[in-house]
C-alpha cells in the first residue's frame, strides 16, 4: 500500500488529487486520534460512500496520520482512540479494545500481518487537515 | 509374585511425607500402600496450623488430597485407629475390625500433648492445641470466654497464646519454668521476650507450677498456684510438651525408649526389622524431635531402606527461626553455650527492644550456637556459617550488630557449598536450586515447583531467592526488568527518576531519560507516575496522550465501543434519592443496569457524546466519579456493620465511606480496592483486598495484600486492634510505600510477594519507620487528598476538553455501526451472527 506519505503525498498533489478538508489543524490534539467523517472519493453526498478516518498526530515530530477508524480484530469504530508510539522503527497505532499494534504508515497489523487498516494521505495546508483516499 | 504389602499407620505429615518418597523410589507394581488415619481427613499441615485462625481455611492446609492418592493407587482410610499389631503373622486390627497383612510396616503415629496431672485438668473448657478439631473446641470455647490461659511457654504455648487473642481474650501464659521458651533461648532472649509479650497485653507468669483448677468467682475457673498466688480464667489450653504416641509399639513389645519413644537405628528401622517408625513417635539416638524437617528426613531414608538404599538419618538440629505474638525469634545450635569452653559475644539494645548473642568455639573459629530475639535477619547467614562448619568472618560481632555501625561482613550465598541445607523443611541443598535452574526454573515459583523449597514453614524464602538470584547471574542470565524498550528502566526507578529530578511531562521524560516514541506500556506507567506524584488533571493536554481510552473519556470502553457509566457510591451506602436518580437516568439515555461486584452501580452503552450530559445529571445530584476506568482506588465494600447488624462490634460503613472519601482518586500501579466488616463474620470479605480492616472489640485488626481475580490471595493480618488515627496512618504508609515501589500492573498482593523480606519488611517500614520515610509516605498522601477533584466535575466545567466528547471531529453524526437487542428487558449490543441475520423481530437501535 501506501509508502512513505509525505512522499506520495507530493505526487498526488501534483496530480492534484481530490483532497478534502475534514478539519482543522488546532482540533488535533498531539499525541491523540481524532475521528473524522470523510466522504469517500467519487461519491460526494451519499451517507453510505461516508468513511470513518482516524487522524493522529504524534507528540514527539508533529508528523500526521490517517487510517481507516474500523478495528478489523474489535470490530468496532474505535481507531481513534487508540494509544500512539512506537514500535522498534515502525510508528504505531494500539487499538484500544485488546490492544494489537498497527503500523501507522502502512495500516499492517503488527501481531496479525494477515489484518490491516486502510491508510489515507493527509496533509495540512494553511491549517486546514486534508485527506485523499 | 503378587505385591509386596506396604501399611503406614497415621496419616499425618511425615507419615503423608514417606508416601511421597516411597511412590518415588519403588515400582509401581511391585508394591501396594494403605495408610489408615485416626484423624476424620489425611494429612494436613500443622505447622501452619495457626493459621486457621487468621483465615486458613482446611482446604488451604491440606496436604495430602484424595484424588492424587487414588490416582497413585494408594488406599486410606480416614477416621480408623490401628489398634493392634500382630508381628508374628504380620497383621494389624484397626477400630472396626479390620484385618490387612502387611510386609512392612512404617509407624507414623506422631505425638499427643501432654496435659500436666492437675486436678481439675479434665473438665470442659480445658482444651489442646494439636489436631484441627482442638482448633474448633477452642474457637466454639472462646465464644463463651473472655479471658484465656495457656499452660506451657514453649513455642507452640506462645503460639497458642497468640491465637486467644486473636479471638478475642484476655490471654495469659503460665510457665513453670524462670522463662519463655526455656529450651530455646537463654536468659537474656527469654527476658526480652517476655518484655515484648506484655507489652502486647499478654500476661506472663513464669515459675508458676499449677496445683489445682478450681471454680473461680469472676470467671469460670481458678487456678492455684503452688506459691499461694492464683489467676481466674474461663478457659485453658495446656501446651506443656508432647508425648510420643508409642501406645501400638509398646503392645506389641517393640523396644521403646525409657521416658517414650519407638526406639529406630539410622535406618529408621525398629527392634522389629519389618516395622520402620519414622517422626514424632520415633526415638533417635534418645533423642525424640518435635520439629517437621528432621521427620521428613526420616521418611526419607525410611523409603530408601525399604527398597534396599543405604541412606542414613544424622539427626538434625533444633534451629527455629518464627514469629511469636509479632516478636521475632530464632535460636540457633548451642543457644545456652553448653559447649566446653565456648565464648559468647551479647548484642543488647532496650530501645530497640533486639537481643542477640552468638555463642563460639573455645578457638574462636567456628559458631556453634546464637540467639536472636526482635531482629532475626541474621538467623539464614548464621545457620550457614554453623552447619556447613564454616570459619567465621573477622570480627564476628558485626554478624549482630546493627548495620549502620560500619559494614557488617556478610556472608555472600556464593561463599555456600553445593550441599548446604538452604531448605531444612524439605531438604533442598544449594545444589538442588542450581539443579532445578539448570533445568529451566527463573523464578521463585518455578524453584518452588521444582523442589518444593520454601514452601514448608517458609523460613528459608529469602536465602532461596538469594540462591536463585546468585545462581542466575552465574548462568549469565539477565534478568530484564527495563519497562519497554523506550526506557531503560523500572517502573520504581521512572518512578524515583520522576520525583527526584521533578519531572513533570512524559516528553520531558522521554528526552532526557528515554528513546523512540514510547508505546502503549510506558505512556500509561509514566502517566500514572505522573498523577501520583504531582496529582495533576489527568486531562491537561500534555497528559492526555498518555492515557489510555478509558481514562481520557472517564468511562470503561464497552466491546462496541461505548462507554460505561460508574458513579461513586462510597462504601455501598446509598439514598432512596440517589438510587432514584441513577434510575431516571438510565432511562432516559436507556443504559444498560446492573449492581456491580463492587456494590455500586453500573449504567453501560453511554456514546461519547452522552457522557458529559449524563455526568451532568449526576453532578447535579450530588454524585462523583468512580474512577472504574482508572489505575487507582475503586470501592470500599462494607457490611452493614453496628448501626444495624445485631454482632457488629463497630461502624464499619462509617469506616468504609471514610476511607473510600480519603483516597478516592488515587492513582496506583494498578487498581485498589478496600472492604471493612463490622465483625469477624466477614461480610464485607475484607480479607480479600488490597486493603482490609475488621472491626474486633478492642479496634480495627488491619489486612493487606489480599485479592481476588485471577489468581486470589487471602490478605496477612498486618496489625491488630488499631485505633482509627494509628489505623490510618498504616493505610496512608502502606499504599504510599506500593506506589513508590511497586512494578506497572502489579496488584499489591504480587508486590508483597516480590518484595524482599515480604510482610516483616513491611511491617518494619511502616510501624517501626525502619527506612526513615513515614513522614515522607504520609505528606506525599495528604498532598494527594488535598489535590482531589472529581474528574468529571473539572472536566464539565472546561468547554474545551468537552469537545472531545464526539465521535467525529468534523460532524455532528454518531456511530452508525451500533446495533442493539432487547435482553430481559434491557438492551445489549446485538451479536455479529444477529447483525448478519437481521430478523426482523429483533429491535435494532440505532442514532
Ligand atoms: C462491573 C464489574 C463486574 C460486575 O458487573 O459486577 C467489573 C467489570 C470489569 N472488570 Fe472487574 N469488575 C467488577 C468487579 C470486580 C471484582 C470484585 C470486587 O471488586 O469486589 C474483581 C475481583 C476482586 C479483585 O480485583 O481483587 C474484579 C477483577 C477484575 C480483574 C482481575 C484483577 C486481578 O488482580 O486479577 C480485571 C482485569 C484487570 O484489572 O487487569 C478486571 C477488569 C474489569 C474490566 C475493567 C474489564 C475491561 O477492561 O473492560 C470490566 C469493566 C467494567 C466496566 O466496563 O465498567 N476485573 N472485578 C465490577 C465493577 C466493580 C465496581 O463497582 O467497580
Ligand atoms: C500448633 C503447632 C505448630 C507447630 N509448628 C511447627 C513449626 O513451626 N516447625 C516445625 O518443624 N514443627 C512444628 N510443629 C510440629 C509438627 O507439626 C510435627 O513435628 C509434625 O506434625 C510431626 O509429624 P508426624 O507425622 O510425626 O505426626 P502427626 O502430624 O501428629 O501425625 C500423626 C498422625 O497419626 C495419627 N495416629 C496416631 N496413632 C494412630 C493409630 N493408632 N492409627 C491411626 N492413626 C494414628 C494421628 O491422629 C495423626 O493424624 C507444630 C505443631 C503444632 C501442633
Ligand atoms: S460482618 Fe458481622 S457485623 Fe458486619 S454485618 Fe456482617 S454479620 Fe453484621
Ligand atoms: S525451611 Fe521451612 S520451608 Fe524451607
Amino acid at each position: 500500500m501506501m509508502g512513505n506519505v509525505e512522499m506520495n503525498a507530493k505526487v498526488t498533489d501534483d496530480l492534484n488529487a481530490a483532497w478534502q478538508t475534514v478539519c482543522r489543524e488546532d482540533d488535533l490534539l498531539s499525541g491523540t486520534g481524532v475521528c473524522v467523517l470523510y466522504a469517500a472519493k467519487g461519491s460526494d453526498t451519499q451517507a453510505s460512500n461516508e468513511e470513518q478516518v482516524a487522524i493522529f498526530k504524534l507528540s514527539k515530530t508533529g508528523e500526521v496520520f490517517a487510517v481507516s477508524n474500523y478495528d478489523p480484530i474489535g470490530k468496532a469504530n474505535v481507531m481513534s482512540r487508540g494509544m500512539t508510539g512506537s514500535i522498534g522503527d515502525a510508528l504505531v497505532v494500539a487499538s484500544p479494545l485488546y490492544k494489537q499494534h498497527f503500523d501507522l504508515k502502512t495500516g499492517q497489523c503488527l501481531e496479525n500481518p494477515e489484518v490491516s487498516l486502510s491508510v489515507y494521505l493527509i496533509r495540512i495546508e494553511n491549517g486546514a487537515v486534508q485527506i485523499s483516499s | 509374585m503378587s505385591a509386596q504389602r506396604i501399611i503406614v499407620v497415621g496419616n499425618g505429615m511425615v507419615g503423608h511425607k514417606f508416601i511421597e518418597q516411597f511412590l518415588s523410589v519403588a515400582q509401581p507394581d511391585a508394591w501396594s500402600v494403605i495408610t489408615f488415619s485416626e484423624e476424620p481427613r489425611l494429612a494436613y499441615d500443622r505447622v501452619q496450623l495457626s493459621s486457621y485462625f487468621s483465615g486458613n481455611t482446611v482446604s488451604d492446609l491440606m496436604l495430602a488430597n484424595e484424588q492424587d492418592y487414588i490416582r497413585q493407587g494408594v488406599e486410606f482410610i480416614v477416621n480408623e485407629r490401628v489398634t493392634d499389631i500382630d508381628r508374628e503373622a504380620k497383621v494389624v486390627t484397626t477400630s472396626s475390625g479390620r484385618k490387612e497383612h502387611y510386609d512392612k510396616l512404617v509407624l507414623a503415629t506422631g505425638s499427643y500433648p501432654f496435659v500436666p496431672p492437675i486436678p481439675g485438668n479434665d473438665q470442659p473448657h480445658c482444651l489442646v492445641y494439636r489436631t484441627i478439631e482442638d482448633l474448633e473446641a477452642i474457637t466454639a470455647s472462646a465464644q463463651e470466654s473472655k479471658v484465656g490461659v495457656v499452660v506451657g511457654g514453649g513455642l507452640l504455648g506462645l503460639e497458642a497464646a497468640n491465637a486467644l487473642k486473636n479471638l478475642g481474650l484476655k490471654a495469659h501464659v503460665v510457665e513453670f519454668a524462670p522463662r519463655l521458651m526455656a529450651v530455646q533461648l537463654d536468659e537474656g532472649g527469654g527476658g526480652l521476650l517476655r518484655r515484648k509479650i506484655e507489652a502486647l497485653d499478654v500476661g506472663v507468669h513464669t515459675e508458676k507450677a499449677t496445683t489445682e483448677i478450681v471454680p473461680g468467682e469472676q470467671c469460670r475457673y481458678r487456678m492455684n498456684f503452688a506459691d499461694g498466688t492464683h489467676l481466674e480464667t474461663d478457659m485453658i489450653v495446656f501446651s506443656a510438651g508432647i508425648r510420643p504416641q508409642d501406645a501400638l509399639a509398646r503392645e506389641c513389645k517393640l523396644e521403646v525408649g525409657e521416658r517414650g519413644g519407638i526406639v529406630i537405628d539410622d535406618h529408621c528401622q525398629t527392634s522389629d526389622p519389618n516395622i520402620y517408625a519414622v517422626g514424632e513417635c520415633a526415638l533417635w539416638s534418645g533423642k525424640i524431635f518435635g520439629l517437621v524437617a528432621p521427620g521428613y528426613s526420616m521418611a526419607k531414608v525410611a523409603a530408601s531402606s525399604i527398597m534396599g538404599g543405604n541412606e542414613t538419618f544424622e539427626g538434625a538440629g533444633m534451629s527455629t527461626k518464627l514469629k511469636l505474638l509479632g516478636v521475632d525469634v530464632a535460636s540457633i545450635g548451642d543457644a545456652h553455650g553448653r559447649t566446653e569452653g565456648c565464648m559468647s559475644y551479647t548484642y543488647s539494645d532496650d530501645v530497640e527492644q533486639v537481643y542477640k548473642r552468638l555463642i563460639i568455639s573455645a578457638d574462636g573459629k567456628k559458631l556453634v550456637g546464637a540467639v536472636l530475639v526482635g531482629e532475626v535477619e541474621a538467623y539464614g547467614n548464621l545457620l550457614q556459617l554453623m552447619l556447613n562448619d564454616m570459619d567465621l568472618p573477622e570480627s564476628p560481632e558485626g554478624l549482630i550488630l546493627p548495620a549502620s555501625d560500619g559494614a557488617a561482613p556478610t556472608l555472600g550465598v556464593d561463599s555456600l557449598p553445593d550441599t548446604a541445607i538452604v531448605c531444612s523443611c524439605h531438604d533442598v541443598t544449594k545444589g538442588d536450586i542450581a539443579a532445578a535452574i539448570a533445568a529451566g526454573a527463573s523464578d521463585m515459583g518455578g524453584i518452588k515447583a521444582a523442589t518444593k523449597a520454601s514452601t514448608g514453614c517458609g523460613g528459608c524464602a529469602a536465602l532461596t531467592k538469594q540462591v536463585l538470584d546468585a545462581e542466575l547471574l552465574k548462568l549469565g542470565y539477565e534478568v530484564n526488568t527495563d519497562i519497554c524498550e523506550h526506557f531503560p528502566y523500572t517502573r520504581q526507578e521512572l518512578a524515583d527518576i520522576v520525583r527526584t529530578k521533578q519531572i513533570k511531562t512524559f516528553d520531558e521524560l522521554l528526552e532526557s531519560h528515554g528513546k523512540g516514541h514510547g508505546c502503549d506500556i510506558c505512556k500509561p506507567a509514566v502517566g500514572s507516575i505522573l498523577a501520583s506524584f504531582w496529582n495533576d488533571y489527568v486531562l491537561k493536554n500534555e497528559h492526555i496522550g498518555l492515557q489510555d481510552t478509558n481514562d481520557i473519556f472517564l468511562g470503561n470502553m464497552q466491546k462496541d465501543g461505548t462507554y460505561s457509566i460508574v458513579p461513586r457510591v462510597a462504601g455501598g451506602e446509598i439514598t432512596p434519592e440517589k438510587l432514584i436518580v441513577l434510575g431516571e437516568v438510565a432511562k432516559e439515555f436507556n443504559l444498560y443496569t446492573k449492581i456491580t461486584g463492587g456494590q455500586r452501580i453500573d449504567l453501560f452503552g453511554a456514546q461519547l457524546h452522552e457522557l458529559p450530559i449524563i455526568w451532568k445529571k449526576l453532578v447535579d445530584a450530588g454524585f462523583e466519579t468512580g474512577h472504574a476506568y482508572g489505575k487507582s482506588v475503586r470501592t470500599v465494600k462494607s457490611c452493614v456493620g453496628s448501626t444495624w447488624c445485631r454482632y457488629g462490634v463497630d461502624d464499619s460503613v462509617g469506616l468504609a465511606i471514610d476511607i473510600e472519601n480519603r483516597y478516592k482518586g488515587l492513582r496506583a500501579p494498578h487498581k485498589l480496592k478496600f472492604a471493612v466488616s463490622g465483625c469477624t463474620r466477614e461480610c464485607a470479605e475484607a480479607q480479600s483486598k488490597d486493603i482490609g480492616v475488621i472491626a474486633t472489640e478492642n479496634g480495627w485488626n488491619l489486612y493487606v495484600c489480599g485479592n481476588g481475580g485471577m489468581r486470589p490471595r487471602h490478605a496477612d493480618l498486618f496489625a491488630s486492634d488499631l485505633d482509627t488515627p494509628t489505623l490510618i496512618q498504616y493505610i496512608d504508609r502502606v499504599l504510599m510505600f506500593y506506589i513508590r515501589t511497586a512494578d506497572r500492573l502489579q496488584r499489591t498482593s504480587v508486590w508483597l510477594e516480590n518484595l524482599e523480606g515480604g510482610l516483616d519488611y513491611l511491617r518494619k517500614v511502616v510501624i517501626d519507620d525502619s527506612l526513615n520515610i513515614g513522614a515522607d509516605l504520609e505528606t506525599d498522601m495528604a498532598n494527594n487528598i488535598a489535590q482531589y477533584q472529581c474528574e468529571w466535575k473539572t472536566t464539565l466545567e472546561n468547554p474545551e476538553k468537552l469537545k472531545r466528547f464526539k465521535h467525529f471531529v468534523n460532524s455532528d453524526k454518531s456511530d452508525d455501526q451500533l446495533a442493539y437487542v432487547v435482553e430481559r428487558g434491557q438492551r445489549r449490543p446485538a451479536t455479529e451472527k444477529e447483525r448478519e441475520e437481521r430478523i426482523p423481530a429483533v429491535e435494532l437501535v440505532s442514532s
